[in-house]
């Protein structure tokens, strides 16, 4: 049901931009206005949501503690897993981010004849997710050259280093194969796995969908059914330049390309795409466990009136040295 | 409303702004204008039709595919002969027949490659092999 649900959103949306520049003719609609919402929505909606989790206070110190704490001195502490300092932490947020430490440690269990119930390293979400990260990453850094003028140098680099394996004309590069094979990995574990299939939701099949057809119009657009590079770039510096303009003949499978990156885009504020900015903001990982050093001290603990013992002796001793009740100073 | 941590946010924020603007401040708000491929020589001033081998638009988006077929072509089967859409025949040499109207390398084949961001790396290798023509200037 999430599956053709967000198939047909997918396809849908494609299918209207087709009848949007084929039939109506709205290329400036999906050239230069859709970007211009969609980048709105993106910023702005990026840091809405950002500054609504840095308006929720932390309560309890919940660090994750995922390896030996620190303890007495011939105890071996995991300072990575299970840091005590800044410095600790930061490796820890950086091991996340850019190496995806929690996947990595991922282990499945399953029940063997017996029963027996075994665990096991599962590396594989690790793997494609890394892979599909790190190309995503190589190609939106790739398609700088669209949206600069001169192309800085890093981006020919880069390109290099992508099209090395000479293959085709125009070249192949890596990160496309490895793009689409990560995504259909990533999507095939979805319907494959009963447990995940079990949990998954149009929210998490649709952004699948989405690069799916985002990188197969791009990767279309370079090699089968080509489309007029240097107007393209026309378009997009218009864009970055904000002297929007929409050169004709443009195929309508770049129109389609470029619509898909603005639902990517203005869909990521909504979305579970937010853990890009919502990685740096798990208190899971970025707190030290250090609550047996530093009072973690509730930031929304409501300030409470008290009474002290103190106080209450200050206010009634002369009655209760009368009384014969003992009392802890003789006078103020 | 208070912001928790926001001596770390806030900058982390502005960091990720600066990050995915980078294309509108590197421009500073000015396109490059588009390149124009020069078709100023004297060999095309001198054809009475300008026609290339293929239509314009489709040579605009094609004719890396095309030289790579006349180059398997002749290298492999030693056919140099090419029939065009038109029924005009063709040599299937680029330098001695595409070069010999577009002499004009730099004004013509770069300026689009250049824009394009063809450069370094990813620059077309016709001319890792090919010897690129002498311009007069």
């Amino acid at each position: 049901m999430g599956i053709k649900f967000s198939l047909l959103s997918v396809i849908a949306l494609m299918a209207a931009v087709f009848v949007g520049v084929k039939v109506a003719g709205l290329h400036y609609f999906f050239g230069v206005v859709v970007p211009y919402a969609a980048l709105a929505t993106f910023l702005v909606g990026f840091i809405y949501r950002i500054l609504l989790w840095a308006r929720s206070p932390v309560p309890y110190n919940i660090t994750t503690t995922a390896g030996q704490q620190q303890s007495l001195p011939w105890v071996k502490q995991n300072k990575l897993d299970n840091p005590t300092t800044t410095a600790g932490t930061i490796g820890r947020m950086a091991l996340e981010v850019l190496f995806f430490r929690s996947l990595f440690r991922n282990t499945k269990y399953e029940y063997h004849e017996g029963p027996k119930l075994r665990y096991q390293w599962e590396k594989w979400l690790w793997i494609f997710g890394l892979l599909f990260h790190y190309s995503f990453l190589v190609i939106f850094l790739r398609h700088l050259r669209f949206f600069t003028e001169p192309v800085p140098g890093f981006v020919h680099r880069l390109e290099g280093l992508d099209g090395m394996l000479q293959v085709g004309l125009p070249g192949i590069y890596i990160t496309n194969l490895i793009f689409i094979a990560a995504v259909t990995f990533l999507f095939l574990r979805r319907v494959v796995i009963p447990q995940v299939r079990y949990i998954s939701l149009p929210a998490d099949y649709f952004p699948l969908f989405l690069l799916f057809f985002l990188g197969l119009t791009g990767i279309l657009m370079r090699y089968f059914s080509k489309v007029d590079v240097v107007k393209v770039k026309e378009l997009a510096l218009g864009i970055v330049t904000f002297n929007p303009v929409v050169p004709s003949g443009i195929g309508v499978l770049f129109y389609m390309h470029f619509f898909l990156l603005c639902v990517l885009l203005a869909y990521f504020p909504f979305s579970k795409l937010m853990h890009l900015g919502g990685i740096f903001l798990s208190p899971t990982r970025n707190m030290p466990n250090d609550s047996r050093m530093r009072r973690h001290v509730n930031p929304w603990n409501y300030p409470v009136k008290v009474h002290t013992y103190e106080e209450y002796e200050d206010d009634f001793r002369e009655k209760m040295i009368e009384a014969g009740l003992p009392v802890e100073k003789e006078s103020k | 409303m208070k912001i928790y941590n926001a001596k770390l946010i806030i900058p982390g924020l502005l960091i990720f702004v600066v990050m995915v603007t980078f294309p509108i401040w590197y421009n500073k708000g000015s396109a490059a204008p588009p390149p124009e491929p020069s078709l100023n020589t004297p060999a095309i001033q001198r054809m009475a039709e300008k026609q290339c081998v293929l239509p314009k638009d489709q040579m605009r988006t094609d004719h890396m595919q095309l030289l790579n077929e006349w180059r398997t072509e002749v290298v492999r089967n030693g056919n140099r002969l090419y029939v065009a859409w038109d029924g005009k025949e063709y040599n299937m040499s680029l330098q001695n027949e595409c070069m010999r109207c577009h002499s004009n390398k730099s004004e013509f084949c770069d300026t689009c490659h250049v824009y394009a961001g063809l450069k370094s790396g990813s620059q077309p290798y016709c001319w890792t092999c090919h010897i690129a023509p002498k311009e007069n200037k």
